[in-house]
């Protein structure tokens, strides 16, 4: 029993909260659990391989397409088409950071030791973006290359030098990122890992579609400014949108919704019993 | 130390705890006892700061436990249900939790064998046993080395020699100054464990005292003897406050009088006495008569009892 009140050794640091420490331990249950693994493999070859696809049937018919079509035929984001599935897996992965600590009961351990609470989401929001950002650029880099490799083969690929094209791979990851944020903050608002998920594909996978069947004077006020209509345009995809942002502003739009729910989401989590 | 002022807790309509108030003292083991629903593990992650008190307040060491600098270190508490990501080791879990507030993987490696997990701790807690998950609860709390140690039913599912070495391990942290404070169902761990007791029923404080006192106000103690010449016996000892039952022959069942004075007494009257018992209620059941009435979920007698006899 002597170990309990063994004296620190010199040079140890003093028992303290810090936001660096909460980071740390964000970092720690992040790698620990299989299913974080597992969801990052499966975002990156949806990623990769719906790229890989989309680019070589493209490239397969584009002798067959009309004129208009190949008006609108961009080679990047056709390399880049794996985003939409990538943020599924990413949605989820965000919802479950959080929900799962719900689920488990392991938030009561985790606001136990960390009373002032606000730390720990900064501490998971952190490190989840770093994660997520670095694994989508890693995976959007790696489409793109893929991608047009597969369609120079029909003198369709383009650069990474071409306009658009660096903003557009970054965008992906950059869009990638805040909707796997905006997981996280469904995960806090909801503590259940069913209402998160379910919530995040309404918005970003039923509500798209459904706003076309309002009548076009209200869509075309609407849908660009819908969290997937706004951020899609940063990488290119502007479809079903028809009077889109300019990408920078669009991601303006989905960060602006980002900050709203990361304030709701510290204020339910500071403000309610765990 | 831990201070609970007029503490209030309503969830909706039902009041979980009622203007309780009790000080649990530094350098003892203080049980924490009442029925289910009582309001125990309510209290208990109000300490924690995990539920905010709808009125009155908690210091924790004299300070707001929920602005602390320095959390890990001030208190160490494990809750009743288990607070544990199922799919993360026993290390990886103590070693999140101890990096938010500095402490290294020497002490996580540390509290792993004194709770002796050393054989387990790579594997993923979703597999743990009852007992194990106890285990892992309580080197949580001990990461910190904390003042305040608090644990809501530290030996539910342990075995015989985990129960013994939870009684030695917190004998042992009183021992050493820190705060200790204990819930349990099982009233006879509780004695041999705790020195003083809160008890509580239905959100409100019934005791704050300790648990030598406790049961000796409790009553019902008496004493048993056996006597060829009972009759004789019984009026040797009558007199003010003596209480004198017999069920059998033979058997006197006294209250009020100690075995010394009715053993003297005997002797003095030159009565033969062959058995002389004195029997202490017991913590159980200075409990069950102090919280009688204060039961939320009674068991009830089954109707049919009386008829398959």
């Amino acid at each position: 029993m002597s170990v309990l009140t063994s004296p620190p050794a010199a040079g140890v640091p003093r028992v303290k909260v810090t936001q660096v420490r909460v980071l740390r331990s964000e970092w720690t249950k992040f790698r620990s659990v299989r299913s974080t693994r597992w969801t990052l493999l499966i975002a990156l070859v949806l990623m990769i391989g719906i790229g890989a696809l989309f680019a070589a049937v493209n490239a397969s018919q584009y002798q067959g397409f009309s004129a208009a079509d190949r008006a609108s035929f961009n080679p990047v984001t056709v390399s880049l088409s794996g985003t939409t599935f990538a943020v599924i897996a990413f949605g989820v992965l965000g919802v479950l950071t959080m929900s799962g600590e719900y689920g488990t009961g392991m938030i009561r351990s985790s606001l136990t030791v960390v009373p002032r609470r606000l730390p720990v989401l900064w501490g998971k929001l952190g490190v989840f973006a770093a994660v997520v950002f670095t694994t989508s650029l890693t995976a959007s880099l790696t489409a793109f290359w893929l991608g047009q490799a597969l369609l120079s083969s029909h003198h369709l690929g383009v650069s990474i030098t071409s306009p658009g094209a660096l903003r557009s791979v970054a965008g992906a990851a950059l869009y990638i990122t805040v909707c796997g944020l905006l997981g996280v903050t469904l995960g806090t608002l909801f503590r259940n890992t069913a209402a998160g998920i379910a919530t995040f594909a309404g918005v970003f996978f039923v509500l798209p579609p459904l706003t076309s069947l309002l009548p076009s004077s209200i869509t075309n006020h609407l849908t660009q400014y819908l969290p997937e209509g706004a951020g899609s345009v940063i990488w290119g995809q502007t479809e079903g949108v028809s009077r889109a942002l300019s990408p920078w502003t669009g991601f303006a739009v989905l960060c602006l919704y980002a900050v709203i729910l990361i304030a709701a989401a510290a204020w339910r989590l500071g403000h309610s019993d765990a | 130390m831990i201070e609970v002022e007029n503490l209030t807790k309503r969830y909706g309509e039902k009041v979980a705890v009622d203007g309780l108030s009790f000080t649990v003292q530094s350098g003892a083991v203080t049980g924490f006892l009442g029925p289910n629903g009582a309001g125990k593990s309510t209290t208990m992650r109000m300490i924690a700061g995990l539920d905010q008190p709808t009125a009155g307040q908690i210091r924790v060491n004299g300070r707001d436990y929920r602005r602390a600098d320095d959390p890990m270190a001030e208190l160490g508490i494990m809750l009743e249900a288990r607070a544990v990501h199922t799919g993360r080791s026993a290390r990886n879990h103590l070693l999140a939790l101890a990096q938010t507030n500095g402490i290294g993987r020497r002490r996580v490696d540390e509290v792993i064998d004194l709770v002796g997990l050393g054989d387990v701790a790579g594997k993923r807690v979703g597999g743990f046993s009852l007992g194990m998950g106890q285990r892992l609860g309580i080197a949580a709390a001990l990461l910190g080395e904390p003042r305040v140690v608090v644990l809501d039913e530290p030996v539910n599912g342990l075995d015989p020699e985990g129960v013994l070495w939870v009684r030695n391990l917190l004998k042992d942290l009183a021992a050493r100054g820190h705060t200790i404070f204990v819930s349990s169902h099982l009233m006879s761990e509780m004695a041999l464990t705790a020195t003083r007791l809160v008890v509580i029923g239905r959100g409100r404080l019934l005791a704050d005292t300790t648990v030598a006192e406790f049961t000796a106000h409790a009553g019902d103690s008496s004493v048993t003897v056996r006597t060829p010449q009972a009759a004789e016996l019984r009026a040797a000892l009558l007199g003010p406050g003596v209480t004198v039952a017999s069920d059998t022959p033979d058997v006197l069942v006294v209250e009020g009088l100690t075995a010394e004075q009715i053993g003297t007494a005997a002797w003095q009257a030159h009565l033969p006495v062959f058995e002389l018992t004195a029997r202490e209620a017991s913590l159980e059941e200075a409990f069950l008569q102090l919280t009688e009435g204060s039961v939320d979920y009674h068991a009830h007698k089954p109707a049919m009892a009386g008829a398959a006899q």
